[in-house]
This record gives structure tokens, C-alpha cells and sequence, in this order.
């Protein structure tokens, strides 16, 4: 039998004509071939030339890894598919919004917690505040951890956005 | 506008047909329908085009699948709206599995109606989007001339595939500028047709150091147009190697060559299925490692080195891994690699060469497709013996259904040429073969066009008979009939104890009367020494004819290779299968 292969998590640029149909072209085909999608991002980065870039987070062995990049680059509106983890270095970032419904001492620690992360404060009332924040997927997902005795009633995050380190373009 | 556009309006129908002009296209295969009136208009208003009328969306997909195979030139369908459209889906995943260049246009309801559930509305693009290679909705009426023009290019270039132009009502309607040419490209689509030279080189010197190699070829070389076929079987013989190659690569090298081992694969032959699992140098062009092909992958030619020449990159390391990829034209890599094997020092090893020849003719020795012959019944094998025989002066083209008679007429019919073998290998489609036979006919008018189907299959397409009387395609329908689904009820047989669940085909008609009720000609064998007779009559009659050849009910498609066994675990008849011999003589 052939040896366990280690699973292995990639960031992959996708750019891709910004043409209807061209998301579910992407989602369908990690769907339909059984692939994994951790986190998805997309938006229009060329207004001019008409060209979308998605962002995508998956986890495979190695042979798998090499087939999504093949297969994502047999799309006909795919114009260039680029593993960061592979071609890297690369850095990443993703925003979450963070909304906690507190008063009194939770309310005064989720703030504290908040400043220590560098998150900001983007909305409040007397009982709540929507925190808007920007790292890592780690130090995101730590902090909704720590917020979640404070009174954590919802979040909404972006996804992976990532992009190669030095002067080169994807 | 600029003023040169100003010529150039038109309405979307007109444009349809414009595109289609300028790309060549002779014929169309299709079914009108409320959301294609203008074009099924302006089609009347015009004799370039030939439009060959169904019976069933499906079975147009199927004929212009055909068409394509037997000409190497895209074949075109036009359906309308909602089941227009899900009646072809079968057909356009047929063709992407064995990358056929279909475009297919389907009506679509008016723009504003869609997302209303309209009569007759179904969404097409998101239903044919993992059915096909790509697809279109053609939303404003300045695009059609272009996206037309580029589907050709997207469905033709690289992999051939199949392309849907979904064109909703009141776009064919509307009138813009024509846009677009047959030179359109796609601006991000461009497939690599060279193979990189380093690679070409380092497979070469593989090649040259090979003691027991095998050359395997699929439909990439077909696809690649007879060019490639030619250059294939310069370089086999350059080499002196055996060479074997896929159902889908069947007419690529002459089965009467003495390097060609027959098929491999699950009926494949003993020899090739063992050449494959012994080799050390394999050399695969335009094949994708099917698992019809591998066996089990882990036991798959464990000791070789393995090239892959293959125009989809997807297609590399996908099952299993090569030493060697070259990602490129079946065709422009040949050419690459006898010039560096003419240019170079690479010599094959004679001795070892001569050694493996020997053993591959002791496997040639068993002679796997040995079937017991027969006086009192026909064999099926026999009657596929006799038709190769009686017809292969008249190079004929061959369609199949899907089933036993598909496995037993790739071992018994052998194919010297290239586009003359039609059948549906990736999807496995039952009912392909009558309307792909149609499809040969119209493009080969005057060549002798045979379906070899068995009866289960000929029932999922049948209506197309009527399709072949309407458009004078003498058409021959070799029906092997053994009343029973018999690829079903041997795997049955084998794996499930003989439990004959829902394969028999009850119930058939007479299929000499429901030809002669469709207007054409049926004839029947029912012994040994009718088959003759009727083949040579079937031959003469110049009308789409059914052959209900009635063969032996039970008997069992070997070699096989059994799913998730390696190829040198090949049985060789019903005794390794652990069966008695099916001897169903007592049940005819």
C-alpha cells in the first residue's frame, strides 16, 4: 500500500475573467471532484481588463494539491493560478466584524481584549459593540474565542485574502 | 456605432447562422421547440446548412458526436429551451468524457422571463456547466457573433470538448451588429501544443534504454487528426516495441500489425494487459490512465517507468504517477520525438528487445479470444468474425451501444485507420450507437456505416431508426441479441451468485417488424451458417436495415480483468472466473 500522504493547507490566487458563472465554475469544480474549500474570497481587482481574483484556502495531500491547481487552470476563464504556499513567500489576511452584547465588567474586557488585539471599534451601543478586526485566520479565530464568555452574538468574516511577499505580481 | 458595423446588422438568429457558415459547418443536428423558432427561421430562409432532424434531443447529440468523430471537424446541435436542453445533457457529458468537439446551441426563454419559472425554462448553463467543456448565456445580442465563434475555438482547441450556447428568445430576435470571425481566439484559453523539448529529449533517452517496453495510445491521437496516426506507427516501427492501445485509441495503429497487441484493459487481450503490468519503460501517448485501463492502481505495472504524453496537464498524475510528463499535442510530440531519435545516438537494445518479444508471443500463445465455437447456436464472437470478414474491403465505420457486443466488437472487428471507430468509452453510454451511426452516414453518404448493438441498448435510442429513414442514411443496426443486458448479467454471474436481477430484457419487439413498421428493412439469423447470408444481404440493401442476430444467450466476454484486479490477474475464460462454461446450447 502506498504510504499515508500528509494533508497539507494552500492558498491559491486564482485570476479569473469577471464574467457571470465564473464563481460557480470554481465552487462546482472543487464540489464536483470531491475537493475542499477551508475559506473563499473574491472581487474584482481589474476594472479595466474586466479581471476577478479569488482567493482560496484548501487542504489536500500532495497529489491533490497538484490536481486542483491543474484542474482550476483548465478553466476556460482562468487566466493564471498561482499556490502562494508553494510559490511563496506570501503574506495573508483576513477582516472579521464582531459583534458582543454586554454590559457592566464583560463589556469593559471584551474593549480591553479588543485594544490588545488591535482590533477597532466599529459600532456601539450601550449594550454591545461590533469590533472590526484584521490578522491572521489564527489570531481571529483567538480572539472569537476569547469573546465568546464575553457575550459574543455574531461574527462574519471575509475569508483569506493573500498575496506574494517583494516586488513580483502573481 | 462606427459606420463598418453599420453593414454588419443583423439579428441574433441571422447571426447564428452567419457564425455557423463562416466555420464551415455543412450540417446540424437538432429539434425545434418554442425558444428557437427564429432561429429554425432563418435556417428555412437559407440552403448552406443541412439540418438533420431528430427524434429526440439526445439522439442529436449522439449523431453529432458521430459526425465529429468520423470527420475530426466539430459537430453542431441545436435544441430548444428547458427539456430541449436536459434531453441533450447525456450526449454533451458523453462527448466531454471522450473529448468530442460538440457545439451545442439551446433556446432559452426572453431575458426578462428568466428566473420565472417560464414554460419551458430550465437553467441550462447551470445544469450543463460540469456537462460540459465550457458554456455561454448569451445576454446581449452584440456578443452572439462572438461567442459563436469562440465556442469553435474553445470546443476544437486543447482538449476537444463540448461547448452550450444557451441564446435566449429575444436575442435571436433582436437585431445588432455582427461581431467576431473564425480566427476569434479566446483571450485567456490558449493550450500549450509543443511539448517542451527537454522533456521530449529526456523520454527519448528512456525510451532508447528500454529492455521491455510498451507503447500505450489512446484518443488523444485520434484527436489529434490522422497526422498523428501517421506519425505514431513511423515511430512504433522505428522502435521495434510493442504497442497496445485503448478502446478510444482503436484505428490509431493497424490491428493487422504484427507490433499491435490488441486492446487492453478489462477485455483487453492477455498479452497487452501483460506487457502493460511487465513492462519497464511505458510509454503512454494521448491515454489518461482510466481505471477501465489501470486495474487496481496500486498493482499497476509496478516496475516501470512511465511517460505521459497528454494535451490536458489535469490529466498528468491524475491516477498515476509518471516519471516523465510532456504536456502537449499527441501529434507535434510525435514529430518532436523522431526527430531527436533520428538526431541521436539512441539505439534500442536488440537482445533484450528479441527477448521480450519472445515472451510476449508465449503470451500471444494462449490465443485469450478463443471462444468455443458452435454449430447449433451463433457465438456472438462468431457473427462479429464474419462481419469483420465479409465487410473489411469497405473499410467500414463502426458504432457500438455499450455492453458485451461494444467489448467483443473492439477484440474481433480490427480497425486500420484512424475516425472509424465510434463508441462511447468514458460515459459508457447504452443508446449511443444507433443515432452516432446516423450521424457517420450523413457526414459518409455513400460508406458502408454499421451500429453493432445488442437488444437492450438498441431499445434506448430506437426512435433514431426513424431519423436515418427520413434522411435516406442506409444505416445497418447489428443487433447481437441475447435477450438479456449481458454485461449486467455476467458481472451478475461472477460477483452476485447468479442472481439475475432485472437483466433480462422481457418483452422485446420483433425487431424485423419494427423495422419494416419504421420503414426500413429488418432481417434475422438465428444459426451458425445463416450469418453469412444475411450480412452479405444486410450489405446489399441500400435502406437502414436491423440484423436481429439472435446469439448464444449466456455466454461471457473474457479475457477480464476484474474490477480492482491487477492485469496479471487476468481471467481468461468462465473456469478462472470460477463458472461452469455458460453453456446455455440447452436454453436456446
Amino acid at each position: 500500500m502506498r504510504p499515508q500522504l500528509p494533508i497539507e493547507r494552500h492558498t491559491m490566487a486564482v485570476l479569473v475573467d469577471n464574467e457571470a458563472g465564473v464563481l460557480a465554475r470554481v465552487i462546482g469544480l472543487f464540489s464536483g471532484r470531491g475537493y475542499n474549500i477551508e475559506s473563499l474570497t473574491v472581487a474584482e481587482v481589474n476594472h479595466a481588463e474586466g479581471l476577478s481574483r479569488i482567493t482560496v484556502v484548501t487542504r489536500g495531500t500532495p497529489p491533490v494539491i497538484e490536481q486542483i491547481k491543474a484542474q482550476l487552470e483548465r478553466l476556460i476563464p482562468v487566466h493564471k493560478v498561482s499556490d502562494l504556499t508553494v510559490e511563496g513567500p506570501a503574506v495573508e489576511r483576513e477582516l472579521a466584524l464582531v459583534k458582543v452584547a454586554a454590559t457592566g465588567d464583560p463589556r469593559v474586557e471584551s474593549l480591553r481584549l479588543a485594544d490588545a488585539f488591535r482590533a477597532r471599534v466599529l459600532d456601539t451601543t450601550t449594550d454591545s459593540f461590533t469590533f472590526e478586526i484584521t490578522g491572521s485566520s489564527e489570531k481571529i479565530d483567538a480572539f472569537v474565542e476569547l469573546m465568546k464568555p464575553l457575550g459574543l452574538v455574531d461574527v462574519s468574516r471575509t475569508g483569506v485574502v493573500a498575496i506574494k511577499r517583494g516586488a513580483g505580481a502573481m | 456605432m462606427p459606420p463598418e458595423a453599420q453593414g454588419n446588422m443583423m439579428s441574433g438568429a441571422e447571426m447564428i447562422i452567419r457564425a455557423l457558415k463562416e466555420q464551415g459547418v455543412d450540417t446540424i443536428f437538432g429539434y425545434p421547440g418554442g425558444a428557437v423558432l427564429p432561429i429554425y427561421d432563418a435556417l428555412f430562409k437559407q440552403n448552406h446548412i443541412r439540418h438533420i432532424l431528430v427524434r429526440q434531443e439526445g439522439g442529436a447529440v449522439h449523431a453529432a458526436e458521430g459526425y465529429a468523430r468520423s470527420t475530426g471537424k466539430p459537430g453542431v446541435v441545436l435544441v430548444t429551451s428547458g427539456p430541449g436542453a436536459t434531453n441533450a445533457v447525456t450526449g454533451l457529458v458523453d462527448a466531454l468524457m471522450d473529448s468530442i468537439p460538440i457545439i451545442c446551441i439551446t433556446g432559452q426563454v426572453p431575458t426578462h422571463l428568466i428566473g420565472s419559472d417560464a414554460f419551458q425554462e430550465a437553467d441550462t448553463v447551470g445544469i450543463t456547466r460540469p456537462a460540459t467543456k465550457h458554456n455561454y448565456l448569451v445576454k446581449n445580442v452584440a456578443d452572439v457573433g462572438r461567442v459563436m465563434h469562440e465556442a469553435f475555438y474553445v470546443a476544437t482547441n486543447g482538449r476537444p470538448g463540448p461547448v452550450v450556447i444557451d441564446m435566449p428568445k429575444d436575442i435571436q430576435v433582436e437585431t445588432g451588429p455582427y461581431t467576431g470571425s473564425p480566427k476569434t481566439k479566446h483571450r485567456s484559453y490558449l493550450p500549450q501544443v509543443k511539448g517542451d523539448i527537454n522533456a521530449i529529449r529526456q523520454a527519448v533517452e528512456l525510451i532508447a534504454s528500454a529492455k521491455r517496453p510498451v507503447f500505450y495510445t489512446g484518443g488523444g491521437v485520434i484527436n489529434s487528426g490522422p497526422n498523428a496516426s501517421q506519425l505514431l506507427r513511423e515511430f512504433v516501427r522505428m522502435t521495434g516495441f510493442p504497442i497496445t492501445t485503448t478502446l478510444m485509441g482503436l484505428g490509431s495503429y493497424p490491428a493487422s500489425d504484427p507490433q499491435w497487441l490488441g486492446m487492453l484493459g478489462m477485455h483487453g487481450t492477455y498479452e497487452a494487459n501483460l506487457a502493460m503490468h511487465d513492462c519497464d519503460v511505458m510509454i503512454n501517448i494521448g491515454a489518461r490512465f482510466d481505471d477501465r485501463i489501470t486495474g487496481r492502481l496500486n498493482a499497476f505495472s509496478p516496475d516501470s517507468r512511465k511517460i505521459h504524453v497528454d494535451i490536458d496537464r489535469s490529466s498528468i498524475n491524475k491516477n498515476v504517477h509518471v516519471d516523465v510528463a510532456i504536456v502537449g499535442d499527441a501529434g507535434h510530440v510525435l514529430e518532436d520525438m523522431i526527430k531527436v531519435w533520428k538526431a541521436g545516438v539512441h539505439r534500442p537494445d536488440k537482445q533484450a528487445l528479441a527477448d521480450w518479444w519472445k515472451q510476449i508471443d508465449q503470451w500471444r500463445g494462449k490465443d485469450c479470444l478463443k471462444y468455443e465455437p458452435s454449430t447449433d447456436v451463433i457465438m456472438p464472437q462468431y457473427a462479429l468474425q464474419r462481419l469483420h470478414a465479409l465487410t473489411r474491403h469497405l473499410k467500414p465505420y463502426i458504432t457500438t451501444e455499450v455492453g458485451q457486443h461494444q467489448m467483443w466488437a473492439a477484440q474481433f472487428i480490427g480497425f486500420d485507420e484512424p475516425n472509424h471507430w465510434m463508441t462511447s468509452g468514458g460515459l459508457g453510454t447504452m443508446g449511443y450507437g444507433l443515432p452516432a451511426a446516423v450521424g457517420v452516414q450523413i457526414a459518409h453518404p455513400n460508406a458502408l456505416v454499421i451500429d453493432v448493438a445488442g437488444e437492450a441498448s438498441t431499445m434506448m435510442n430506437i426512435q433514431e431508426f426513424s431519423t436515418a429513414v427520413q434522411h435516406d442514411a442506409p444505416i445497418k443496426v447489428f443487433i447481437l441479441n441475447n435477450e438479456y443486458m449481458g454485461m449486467v448479467r455476467q458481472w451478475q454471474q461472477i460477483s452476485y451468485e447468479g442472481r439475475y436481477s432485472h437483466s433480462y430484457s422481457d418483452s422485446l419487439p420483433d425487431f424485423v417488424k419494427l423495422a419494416e413498421a419504421m420503414h426500413g428493412v429488418g432481417l434475422r439469423c438465428t444459426k451458425p451458417d445463416e450469418v453469412d447470408g444475411v450480412i452479405e444481404e444486410m450489405m446489399a440493401i441500400k435502406r437502414p436495415v436491423i440484423v436481429d442476430c439472435q446469439v448464444a444467450k449466456l455466454e461471457n466476454c473474457f479475457p477480464m480483468v476484474p474490477s480492482g484486479a491487477a492485469h496479471n490477474e487476468i481471467l481468461l475464460n468462465a473456469k478462472d472466473a470460477g463458472l461452469e462454461r455458460a453453456d446455455d446450447l440447452a436454453l436456446v
